[in-house]
């Protein structure tokens, strides 16, 4: 069979193209890895092992990928409670996300922090916030030490559509534009304020896109769920801030699978909408796009095939591991380590 | 040696750590150009420049916000929220998010920044710009709390706090910006989490902050001379880490407790500290403990009922008198 990795496809633009093949496999390894461990937190859920909540990015791991992808090492991201799919976009493994939403002392934070909060400063995620808007201004105060020390990272800040009609995020724009910060803001519109349809509760169409004016920014609205686009499109936001640009504001259309979080059956959705997105499923189109340029079957199944092995090598490491020691409930309040406010 | 005002000791001050530490930077409403509202930071952007002491728009929760952001990441932000009274608009970066940051991320990610605010009353601007807000800040874990009474203690506490590794809010007193103090040339570098104590005495102790602190000293002249009474005086400057043990060893010694509080009552400062003193040295004890306070109503504006509300030397007085008479 005819294949542009060993040069007998006819199509060779997956080679040629701004892309290339390396960076489209990536691109698909990280929309499979995250969608297969959010599968998989969505089970352990169901087996009573992941305790409190948590809120999957099923149906939109095509942001975190093209992100991840465009983002230099040195990059930062902000993430929100929704932030298992950014968190392992960036090259955290499964095991400390698993471990984490599991509680257990193998996780990112050895059970302190919880779902909504996955943090590696290891890879640059500085942090999911869970107050909605929150991290927008942190974001802004990241970028404002690049500019102040001449580093050249940029920082990303995730969030969703809901987050466009609070406070936190109009005070950032305003901020991030007039600073000319390098901060990159992504909203991600999965058409769902929690429960609400955001079309009910927002005086635009586009929530974070139709306010980009406001702030003297591009309007900018992709689909975002074509890793591809959202690639190509961070990349130009990431070097434009780089280069002194400014901040961006960037509108991902998608759309979220499951429910808001576990406590959500999702009953509120019309029906068929589920169905029409599903069609438009990231993964699926990932996977047709790299058979599209010639990528051999055998290719994807391999890592298809390598994503459930560590799926699995993931969750038989997090379900042996303990929970951390107690000793841990007093530490790190402060930086002496501890927590203590009095002599 | 110079006579120094409280105000100009905030701009020394963090001009000192500013000069000290190129990480050093500073921002908020009308801090720069305009030298603060309350003139505390005249000359710092003439001195630093539009770089490092940077005039923000009027979003508290994006001054917090940039000033954890950077702090998480390399800087030492100094942040002022104008009146302490507007914290509470930016509350979620005190009580959830820097406060958090360190215990949340497992000890990954630090927050070495300083809120400094203008707190408290006396000076006739209503309820929303004149109220002690000590006790919403000390009750959050993760952060550290002062409250300078002097022009000596602003320009030592802002360098410790600078140099803190952790968030510190740094609460100022509008009433006293216009008092005087010796300051001793040079580098001036205190330690958070101590008490002071500025005046020894046999029979009662007396803890105030703040603005608190110049009338209970008033009061203690007061008692001394027009009662015979010797109260021992403790600034108590640091509400966390608090310094219980130079409380403890004062009520051990004269016996009797009396807190003077800015705060209205409910949950204010002086109730954990009659509550540690009540554990822990009861049997010191030679009466109950009396809590001094501005009572639970929002503040007026007008003099005459905001001179009411707030603690007063002669309310002090009165109240130490009557309680030690029986």
């Amino acid at each position: 069979m005819a294949s542009v990795e060993d040069g007998t496809a006819r199509n060779d633009g997956l080679r040629n193209d701004d892309i290339g093949l390396d960076r489209r496999l990536e691109l698909f390894r990280l929309q499979v890895e995250i969608r297969d461990c959010e599968k998989r937190a969505f089970d352990l859920f169901l087996q009573n092992l992941i305790k409190g909540t948590s809120h999957l990015s099923i149906g939109q791991e095509a942001v975190a990928a093209g992100f991840g992808v465009a983002m230099r090492k040195d990059d930062k991201s902000f993430c929100t409670y929704r932030g298992h799919a950014h968190t392992l976009a960036r090259g955290v493994s499964m095991e400390g996300v698993l471990g984490e939403l599991m509680l257990r002392d193998i996780g990112l934070m050895r059970g302190k922090g919880g779902s909504m909060h996955l943090t590696s400063v290891e890879h640059d995620v500085l942090g999911s916030y869970a107050i909605i808007g929150a991290h927008l201004p942190i974001a802004c105060g990241s970028a404002w030490r690049a500019q102040y020390l001449g580093e050249k990272d940029v920082s990303v800040c995730f969030f969703g559509d809901g987050t466009t009609n609070i406070g936190a995020f109009h005070e950032a724009l305003n901020f991030a534009a007039v600073w000319k910060l390098p901060v990159v803001f992504v909203c991600e519109n999965n058409l769902y304020m929690e429960y609400t349809p955001i079309s009910e509760v927002t005086a635009v169409k586009h929530p974070a896109a139709d306010r980009a004016t406001a702030y003297g920014l591009e309007r900018i609205v992709v689909d975002g769920n074509d890793a591809d686009v959202v690639y190509r499109t961070a990349l130009a936001a990431l070097e434009m801030a780089r280069d002194g640009g400014g901040p961006s504001l960037i509108e991902c259309l998608t759309y979220r699978h499951s429910g808001h979080s576990r406590a959500d059956p999702a009953k509120y959705r019309p029906p068929g909408e589920l169905e029409e997105w599903l069609k438009r499923d990231p993964v699926v189109i990932y996977r047709q796009r790299l058979r599209d340029f010639g990528v051999k079957q055998e290719t994807i199944d391999a890592v298809e095939a390598e994503s459930k092995r560590k799926v699995e090598a993931a969750t038989e490491a997090c379900k042996a591991s303990p929970q951390a020691p107690v000793e841990l409930l007093t530490a790190d309040v402060y930086a002496d380590g501890g927590w203590a406010w009095r002599n | 040696m110079a006579e120094l005002t409280y105000r100009d000791a905030v701009a020394r001050g963090i001009a000192q750590e500013m000069e000290r530490d190129e990480r050093v930077v500073f921002l908020g409403e009308d801090i720069g150009k305009a030298g603060g509202v309350f003139k505390t930071t005249v000359g710092l952007y003439e001195k630093f420049g539009p770089r490092r002491v940077r005039d923000t728009p009027i979003s508290e929760q994006a001054i917090l916000g940039a000033a954890m952001g950077a702090a998480m990441t390399g800087l030492r932000p100094i942040a002022e929220i104008m009146f302490a009274d507007f914290l509470a608009v930016c509350f979620d970066y005190v009580a959830n998010e820097m406060s958090k940051l360190r215990y949340m991320s497992n000890g990954q990610l630090a927050c070495p920044l300083v809120i400094r605010t203008g707190n408290g009353g006396g000076v006739r601007f209503g309820a929303q710009h004149s109220q002690a807000v000590e006790n919403w800040t000390m009750m959050i874990p993760g952060v550290k709390v002062v409250a300078p009474s002097s022009p000596m203690d602003v320009i030592g506490l802002m360098a410790a706090a600078v140099r803190d590794p952790d968030p510190v809010i740094f609460h100022e007193h509008k009433a006293l910006y216009a008092i005087k103090g010796d300051v001793p040339d040079g580098e001036i570098v205190d330690r958070l989490g101590t008490a002071k104590i500025l005046r020894p005495g046999r029979d009662c102790t007396i803890v105030a902050l703040a603005l608190m602190v110049p009338r209970a000293l008033a009061a203690a002249e007061t008692l001394q001379r027009e009662h015979g009474v010797d109260a021992e005086v403790i600034d108590v400057r640091s509400l966390v880490p608090l310094d219980t043990q130079t409380i403890l060893g004062s009520v051990a010694k004269t016996g009797r407790l009396f807190t003077v509080e800015e705060n209205p009552r409910l949950c204010g400062w002086g109730a954990e500290i009659a509550s540690i003193v009540a554990d822990e040295a009861f049997w010191d004890l030679d009466g109950p403990i009396v809590r001094i306070t501005t009572p639970h109503i929002p503040l007026p504006a007008a003099d005459h009922l905001e001179d009411l509300a707030l603690p007063s030397a002669s309310r002090i007085v009165d109240k130490v008198r009557r309680v030690l008479n029986g």
